[in-house]
């Protein structure tokens, strides 16, 4: 294991691509590659793309990157589609809108499956960052699954959160309702050539006026037509001036902090259902309690209590 | 979390008729693979490097432009050339029968043609796909 993290230290991309695998399964070799590469983690950029499906993330993703190659930057994305909740398969068609990024060594893209994870990211996502962070990669993009109202979880995961509209998507009250609007950094009306652009990002503007989280940062509303590259170097120009932003007046250390402390609570929650299976909740013993709240025995809370007890001693 | 079979399916080459390829993506993601589509027009370069990216296990060619004999023994031939050799490689389109042997020594593991059920082709996959 040694070896498969120094050839990814190294940017050798087969190690990396194997490691993401191992990650991902859950494969107990996974512990050992964190433990490895965290101290390599934490000084890339990290930029979250979400937005409803179709409103061309993929596209803008594509145009991004090859923005940020001319700048001299390497770009990692990992691009996340869903996964079937009856069958567990997925299609997974991000690249399909990368192709122009294929053949350049200083990008590497990898597919994720959601794997029953809400929220708009797969379970490993934030994992598979820190590979990337790791191989040394810059700017990491991170494409979410064609996000509604509640796929929030990338504001925890990237610095730079870019939330991708396009004309026709919902008025002005969608504008104004909690969730996914309120983690752009950066919004963005794609598709701009079509008709009512200028409409959205006036409403959008609306919602800005009457206030934002950070009274330091007015999100920008921007306009692009990805598919020709229109407007994308200002929004590159933006996630750079975030960046800027950011690294002033120790914001940054405050999100390093407040992610630190979400991912060790992260940890301790998996570690901790982990112990208690294999302690003390045994399938078996699951399958009876799960029958006994079904029957209306016993309410979900206590037959909880009872499985603690057991290790309470 | 299970391990999931991991299929990029690509097409090869400057034909445009994708509809056999959707087909086939859709009855894998359908019994339970995830399946990476990476679309046209796709150089043996691109769908190599894609395929070694993805880490999958299975990369499925379709191909229907007559080129063939050109683009897909250079996919296997790249693979082995980056130590790839242990993804699985299968191909379907319009393939004449005496191509199939020649394809068959050039490392393609089965090749379907039109109206193969696709029953066939997730069987053979989860009969053939390497162990990890």
């Amino acid at each position: 294991m040694m070896d498969l993290v120094r050839r990814i230290l190294e940017g050798d991309r087969r190690a990396l691509a194997r490691a993401m695998t191992l990650i991902e399964t859950g494969d107990p070799a996974s512990r050992v590659i964190l433990r490895q590469v965290y101290p390599h983690t934490g000084r890339a950029h990290i930029v979250g793309v979400t937005g409803s499906p179709g409103t061309g993330k993929s596209t803008l993703v594509s145009a991004l990157a090859r923005c940020f190659r001319r700048r001299g930057r390497t770009v990692g994305i990992v691009a996340v589609d869903p996964s079937s909740p009856f069958t567990g398969g997925a299609l997974l068609g991000d690249r399909i809108r990368m192709q122009e990024l294929a053949g350049d060594p200083g990008v590497f893209i990898r597919s994720m499956a959601s794997r029953g994870h809400l929220g708009g990211l797969a379970q490993a996502t934030g994992d598979l960052v820190k590979l990337l962070e790791a191989a040394g990669f810059s700017l990491i993009v991170v494409e979410t699954v064609g996000a509604g109202q509640a796929e929030v979880e990338v504001a925890r995961t990237a610095h730079t959160v870019v939330v991708v509209e396009a004309p026709g998507l919902g008025d002005d009250i969608q504008a104004i309702k909690a969730g996914i609007l309120e983690i752009a950094h950066i919004l963005v009306v794609n598709k701009a050539d079509l008709p009512g652009a200028t409409r959205r990002v006036a409403q959008l503007e609306a919602m800005l006026s009457m206030g934002s989280p950070d009274a330091a940062w007015t999100p920008p509303v921007l306009q692009t037509v990805a598919y020709r590259g229109d407007g994308v170097e200002e929004l590159a120009d933006a996630i750079e001036r975030h960046w800027a932003f950011l690294s002033a007046e120790g914001r940054l250390e405050a999100f390093r902090r407040r992610q630190a402390e979400q991912e060790f609570e992260e940890a301790l929650r998996f570690e901790a259902m982990r112990m208690l299976r294999e302690r003390v909740l045994d399938p078996e013993r699951q399958a009876e309690l799960v029958e006994r709240i079904c029957q209306r025995e016993i309410d979900p809370y206590s037959a909880a209590g009872k499985v603690l007890a057991a290790i309470r001693g | 979390m299970e391990r999931k079979i991991r299929v990029l399916v690509a097409k090869p080459g400057l034909d445009g008729h994708d509809r056999g390829a959707k087909v086939v993506a859709r009855a894998l993601r359908d019994a339970g693979m995830e399946v990476i589509y990476t679309g046209l027009q796709q150089t043996p370069e691109m769908i190599v490097e894609a395929a070694l990216q993805e880490d999958v296990d299975v990369v499925g060619l379709s191909i229907l432009s007559g080129a063939h004999m050109t683009l897909l023994p250079r996919v296997t031939q790249l693979l082995r050339e980056r130590g790839a050799e242990d993804i699985l490689v299968i191909a379907g389109g319009i393939i004449p029968d005496e191509d199939v042997e020649p394809l068959r020594q050039a490392g393609i593991a089965a090749i379907y043609g039109p109206g193969t059920p696709t029953r066939e082709i997730v069987e053979f996959i989860r009969a053939h796909v390497r162990p990890r």
